[in-house]
């Protein structure tokens, strides 16, 4: 019954391939057939953002996609940014300013953030949140995540 | 050495896994040859369940079985789930089964688990899992499920009561009687839910060579849901071990036990395969417990100086389908009524009926929020009624701080009297109103109107019973190898308690915070717990962590001055090592004085200790302490589109003593969030037939990051003198008294149009319904 194909990816630098069922959806893909269990299911409905990885550098919600769309292409998560166990300045400004609380909105947040920070190296406090109304955060009230992001921003800009 | 223990805002030890993705949520957990359930429910809110057809469904490649409650084990056939908090006041005391056995009675109910090689394959299955169902007439308003001829959601139950009690402070009748002034509010306040951002899930293997079960559920309290599963499945103590994972939030309804906890488990034996269920978002809107349905219909009388003589009046609060925590929630909601007020005669008649719907139990707030819209919506009336300024009659209403600790006069459902312990409201009160620059107020609504614009400003007040009791244990062992471990049943789901009960060990134990590695919510850690909810964690958990790591630091200062030929009082715990006071170098280390402290084979023990480098500690508080705070909410409110933007917010909080100023300042912002979402935006619909209708995130709108305002905090800080810490809890405080702010805001930018409000949430929709035409013809 279940129609197959076999698919190459290339996730966080390391190329895969695997036969999959043409039905399952990219987050499933990285969750369950490649053990990257970092990015997170909140809705499978495209509203929460905590799926959210990048599909050619650019943001997409994995429970939108299906994996044999990703075929040929390269996938970043949320398992790629810290070099080794080195936070690097967004993940380690979350952490100085308690932008996470559960932690599970926090995977798909760190990427829609990556994104954005890579084009808009300055941004001002409603230009952040206008960005985060894509992701759902039930635990912190989003205050604490602004702060995180304009102050990743400052040091993503003076380290550069 | 920089100082992490208690006071420090230090960072959490929780965050590096989580920010790399390293987290262990539930649905990250695999096991060996795991196997997927997935559950056929009522698609109505109330039928009689008939024949049930597996045949399609077990046909499906990939299909291991399907269970309907016919195939449960006979212990698990015979039980309802259990009630977990009984009381003479509940009449009908209904509660499910693990599987729909002839009647349904919410739509999402589970009348089938099927268990398949994939989730994907065990959906398909469940959909062709043939069930004949008999519609009967479903209760879908607890109002109008108490008229004569309502359906009833129960077949043949005597009414749709679940039970009624009244809760009364001096003589309410007598007092209304001699008032100079008596006003009216009928109030109804509309079911939200907790919406965490990880759906429920569970875990279960079964492992036959020692009978016994391993579930891992995404929960608040590992020794609850144990407790429960005994008694289900009839077992010994040592045949269940119950762990709780990382949780992805869980405000209240991972707190419950709920019957796909107990399919996994049947599932896992009939298999002899661990088998995993994760709950999707449409269930979770289905099946996951909800909260504050409730109808008010109440009175307060005031002198000719508004000053408080009794409140009065009916509360009718919508249980759902079932009544798993039997009372607790209209109990708390009427004992929250007086929050900080004077109030000497108060009558309250409750009545907690059941509809067809998913059942109420506590979420974030609890039914506090509710009763503070009432008192508050009250007290703005007596202010409008009276033209008085609004913060002007709390003022003079408060309960001073000379007054503490304070008898309300209510007795709580534990049977002793609501005792507030300490607090100052009036200044809390005071400290808000000038942060949120509400003497100036005035002059910026009079400026926006010049402009066409509305503005409004809302107070609320609040007090909180936090901190309940029974207990939460810790142990605190020193292991040979010198590492530092705390056991604990609190659960944490987003609040740090990894990061603050090391902080309270590390005191104790001359060590850094870093080196006390946390363990919660694990049956197999410590034999008994009670879970994370009602903000009683640091109070309970903190607390027995300091007397426990206290018992061990004297422990370990006792077997070093064996060893080290001094006196006790010598020496002192500092760099992970017993030393000298006088000379520092001298010392042995919590590792050598660990190893010495279990005795060696063959000799007696020294010193007639008992063995280890541990000490298990149950803080039993002697009642609950209480929290308070005061909100005050700026907002803009379109009159054309009803949109409502929070301009300014301000918190005034005292939570008593704080482990961590962080933590505590990101939990109550983080409550706030909840608190708008309740006010302006949550609203679970449900059709004339109770069938919800709006089951995804983009019917049911959470608050998003445009839509909750930057929140201005002030701390004070009364130390509560009912635990050793002087803490009070912090996890609710940020929701409860928000609704009521926002809502007198709302209220207050439409005072020129005459509009009052008298519900929650208040959509745009209802504001432009409530302005009528009139006021779009202003703008004209
Ligand atoms: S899980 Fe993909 S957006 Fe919610
Ligand atoms: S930290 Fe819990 S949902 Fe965002």
């Amino acid at each position: 019954m279940a129609d197959t194909r076999t698919i190459t990816v290339t996730v966080n630098g390391r190329v895969c391939s695997r036969e999959v069922e043409t039905r399952l959806t990219l987050a499933d893909f990285l969750r369950h057939e490649l053990n990257l269990t970092g990015t997170h299911v909140g809705c499978e409905h495209g509203v929460c953002g905590a799926c959210t990885v990048l599909v050619g550098g650019v943001s997409a919600r994995a429970c939108l996609m299906l994996a044999v769309q990703c075929d040929g292409r390269e996938v970043a998560t949320v398992e790629s940014l810290a070099d080794g166990d080195e936070l690097n300045p967004l993940q380690q400004a979350f952490r100085d300013n308690h932008g996470l609380q559960c932690g599970f909105c926090t995977p798909g947040i760190l990427m829609t953030l990556t994104e954005f920070l890579r084009d808009h190296p300055d941004p001002g406090e409603a230009e952040v949140r206008d960005v985060l109304s894509g992701n759902l955060c039930r635990c912190t009230g989003y205050q604490a995540i602004v702060a995180a992001t304009l102050d990743a921003a400052k040091r993503m800009r003076g380290g550069a | 050495m920089v100082a992490t223990g208690f006071g420090a805002s230090v960072k959490r030890k929780e965050d590096p896994a989580f920010l790399q993705g390293k987290g262990q949520f539930v649905d990250d957990i695999h096991l060996p040859g795991m196997l997927h359930a997935a559950f056929a429910r009522s698609p109505y809110a109330h039928a009689r369940v008939g024949r049930i057809d597996k045949a399609a469904a077990l046909a499906v490649p990939g299909v291991h079985t399907v269970i309907t409650y016919a195939d449960l084990p006979e212990s698990v056939r015979r039980q309802t789930l259990p009630l977990l908090v009984p009381h003479p006041a509940i009449k009908q005391a209904y509660m499910p089964y693990a599987l729909a056995k002839d009647e349904a009675c919410y739509a999402g109910e589970p009348v089938a688990c099927v268990i398949a090689d994939s989730r994907y394959i065990a959906e398909d299955a469940a959909q062709l899992v043939a069930v004949e169902y008999e519609p009967l007439p479903a209760a879908n308003d607890c109002r109008a499920a108490l008229e004569p001829g309502a359906p009833l959601a129960h077949a043949g139950a005597e009414s749709n009561v679940a039970a009624r009690f009244p809760v009364k402070v001096g003589d309410a009748e007598r007092a209304f009687v001699t008032a100079a002034h008596v006003f009216r509010e009928r109030i109804h306040q509309h079911r939200g839910g907790a919406f965490f951002m990880e759906c429920r899930g569970a875990v279960a293997c079964y492992e036959a060579p020692a009978q016994s079960y391993l579930l891992y559920v995404s929960s608040q309290g590992s020794h609850r849901l144990k407790r429960c599963m005994l008694d289900m499945f009839e077992l010994g103590d040592h045949q269940v071990r119950v762990v709780a994972p990382d949780v992805g939030g869980g405000f209240g309804p991972k707190g419950s036990f709920y019957p796909e906890y107990v399919n996994v488990a049947v599932a896992s034996r009939l298999t002899n395969r661990p088998v995993k269920w994760i709950e999707d978002r449409r269930e979770n809107f289905l099946a996951t417990h909800q909260e504050r349905d409730q109808y008010w219909d109440v009175e307060i009388a005031v002198d000719a100086g508004a000053k408080i003589i009794g409140v009065r009046g009916q509360l009718i609060h919508e249980t759902g389908a079932y009544v798993p925590w039997g009372i607790v929630l209209p109990w708390i909601t009427a004992t929250t009524v007086p929050g900080p007020y004077v109030i000497p005669n108060f009558k309250l008649e409750v009545v907690s009926v059941f509809t067809n719907k998913i059942q109420t139990t506590p979420v974030r707030g609890a039914g506090r929020p509710e009763a503070v819209v009432t008192m508050e919506r009250l007290m703005d009336r007596v202010a409008r009624e009276l033209k008085l300024d609004r913060a002007g009659v709390r003022a003079r209403n408060f309960i001073r701080p000379e007054q503490m600790p304070y008898n309300v006069g209510i007795i709580f459902r534990d049977g002793r009297p609501v005792t507030y312990d300490s607090g100052d409201y009036p200044a809390c009160q005071a400290a808000a109103l000038a942060t949120a620059d509400y003497e100036e107020f005035p002059r910026r609504q009079a400026e926006a109107r010049g402009s066409g614009r509305y503005l409004g400003i809302g107070i609320s007040n609040a007090v909180e019973a936090t901190g309940l009791g029974p207990y939460e244990g810790a142990t605190v062992r020193v292991a040979t190898s010198g590492k530092i471990v705390v056991y604990t049943g609190a659960a944490p789901q987003g609040q740090s308690h990894k990061t603050t009960l090391a902080q309270i060990a590390a005191d104790q134990l001359g060590v850094d915070y870093d080196d006390v590695t946390v363990v919660t919510s694990d049956t197999a850690g410590i034999s008994l717990g009670i879970g994370s909810f009602a903000a009683r964690t640091a109070v309970n958990a903190g607390s027995s962590v300091h007397l426990a790591a206290r018992e061990v630091a004297d422990k370990a200062k006792k077997i070093a001055a064996g060893m080290m030929e001094c006196m006790e009082d010598d020496l002192e715990l500092a760099d992970g090592c017993v030393r000298l006071k006088s000379a520092p170098d001298v010392r042995k280390s919590l590792r050598e004085i660990a190893v010495k402290s279990i005795g060696m084979p063959g000799f007696s023990m020294a010193g007639g200790l008992p063995p280890g480098l541990e000490h298990t500690a149950y803080f039993t508080p002697e009642r609950s302490v209480y929290s308070n705070g005061t909100h005050v909410a700026e907002v803009e409110v379109d009159i054309e589109t009803g949109a409502v933007k929070i301009v300014r917010y301000t918190v005034a909080h005292d939570c008593g003593r704080v482990i961590n100023p962080m933590i505590v300042d990101g939990q109550v912002v983080g409550g706030v969030a909840h608190g708008v979402g309740n006010a302006l935006y949550e609203r679970l619909v449900y059709d004339d037939n109770a069938q919800p209708v709006s089951t995804n995130f983009g019917e049911y709108l959470l608050p998003l990051a445009t839509d909750v305002p930057h929140v201005d905090l002030v701390h004070l800080e009364t130390p509560s003198p009912l635990n050793p810490l002087g803490m009070k809890g912090a996890g609710e405080g940020g929701t409860i008294p928000a609704i009521a702010a926002i809502i007198s805001a709302v209220e207050n930018a439409l005072a020129p149009f005459g509009v009052t409000i008298a519900e929650a949430p208040i959509t745009p929709q209802r504001i432009v319904e409530l302005l009528g035409p009139a006021a779009l013809g202003r703008t004209a």
